[in-house]
């Protein structure tokens, strides 16, 4: 019996494992997902944060993540990506980067990785401004 | 342009001719560098310092000069701006894009700090309608109440209110997290698509209507729920956070969060299915 329990629960999909769910009828006769694709209101956990985001939130003088918060990790082509809103666009994850199977990780390994984006000078808004910055 | 791309999987929609094409390169495919510097500056704002201080009256001013003005004191690199006499004047300190230390040493009217990204504000009085209106990143205190539209279609950061707020509180909110000390009026939280409310008192008729997503807290009664705005169990992150937020916004330290009602969405009205209006002409 106990081995029974055993097989039948490593099938399952845990919660962690993301971007895997279980495709409904609908879903699968219309060839698209509905919805997100992991929990876009999950409260970031603090205990997780990194060093970068400390010295962010400080250098911005907040006293937490702010808008931060409401930043995850997603899916863009079915690749993680992170959704840069002054670019207007999904930045995608590189393959080089491994990442981990807990969101609340990855939403912090998002957060790390836009900001930096943010700031560089490679950043399309340099160049936007650049070009057609009025004052 | 956007390339059309010919899917070679086909759906049961798609071999029943109702869909055969999906549009793809609608957005950039960028790469994150994961060695980028770490250098805590945005191109094309002000490096301000927060211990550099100086006043501002702008009693005889009107709001496009004294926005003007504010601009011309981070350029100089004041970090710490206090406006003497803001009199309720309307769409005062609106979209400031830099990190900044703003104080207001009386009311606004109007659309105050609307589109703003990044800066503290403390208003040491009361706001009009539509405060910090799309505010992106930032945090903003008001020390007494608040008129309607509180938080309009926030995208970020956080919004605090320690008095009492009027109707529509969070309208079209995408994102952030808006608190109440006191109570809210009617359809607060309403066409709420992201992001968080708490109002620690009572909130009105129809909270939560019409919402997509997000959650909302509440602290005393409830009027009545909106269409589509359902309870939820309070979970320990939720908690957790709650009582780090409440801290962080100086109100209600001591509240007994785990009393709280959750809201969230039902979730019924949602129709992201874009094939939806294919299918229903096929029907036709």
């Amino acid at each position: 019996m106990a081995k029974k329990k055993n097989k039948k629960s490593s099938k399952k999909i845990s919660k962690g494992q993301l971007g895997k769910k279980k495709e409904t009828a609908r879903e699968k006769m219309i060839g698209q997902t509905i919805g997100y694709r992991y929990d876009v209101n999950l409260l970031p956990d603090y205990s997780r944060i990194t060093p970068f985001l400390k010295k962010y939130i400080e250098a911005m003088g907040w006293d937490d993540l702010n808008w931060l918060e409401d930043v995850h990790m997603g899916y863009e082509e079915d690749r993680p990506a992170v959704f840069d809103r002054n670019a207007n666009g999904w930045v995608t994850i590189p393959k080089k980067i491994k990442l981990p199977n807990n969101q609340q990780d990855r939403d912090m390994i998002a957060r790390e990785l836009l900001v930096k984006f943010q700031m560089s000078p490679n950043h399309p808004l340099v160049d936007l401004k650049k070009a057609y910055r009025k004052f | 342009m956007a390339n059309l791309k010919t899917t070679e999987k086909k759906t049961k929609a798609q071999s029943m001719g109702l869909h055969t094409e999906v549009l793809t390169g609608k957005t950039q495919q960028k790469f994150f560098n994961p060695d980028e510097a770490e250098n805590f500056y945005y191109w094309g704002t002000y490096d301000v310092d927060f211990n550099k201080r100086t006043e501002l009256d702008v009693n005889d001013m009107d709001c496009k000069e004294a926005n003007k003005k504010i601009d011309e004191l981070m350029s100089q690199g004041y970090g710490t701006i206090v406006i003497k006499n803001p009199q309720g004047k309307h769409s005062l300190g609106v979209g400031i894009l830099n990190k900044l230390n703003l104080i207001f040493e009386g009311s606004l009217g109007y659309f105050g700090v609307g589109s703003i990204d990044g800066p503290t504000v403390r208003v040491n009085g009361r706001v009009g309608w539509s405060c910090a209106e799309n505010m992106m990143a930032g945090k903003v205190v008001i020390e007494k109440n608040a008129g309607s539209c509180f938080g309009a279609a926030v995208r970020g950061g956080d919004l605090i209110c320690k008095g009492s707020v009027g109707a529509r509180t969070g309208i079209d909110q995408k994102g952030g997290t808006i608190i109440i000390g006191g109570d809210a009026g009617a359809f607060t939280g309403f066409m709420m698509q992201r992001g968080r409310i708490v109002v620690l008192g009572n909130v009105g008729i129809n909270l939560g209507d019409s919402m997509y997503d997000g959650t909302i807290y509440v602290g005393g009664k409830i009027g009545s729920y909106g269409s589509d705005a359902i309870e939820s169990p309070m979970t320990k992150s939720d908690i957790d956070w709650l009582k780090r937020k409440l801290k962080v916004a100086e109100i209600g330290e001591d509240f007994d969060v785990s009393k709280m009602t959750k809201v969230v969405a039902g979730k019924k009205l949602w129709n992201y299915d874009a094939l939806e209006p294919t299918e229903k002409k096929g029907a036709i």
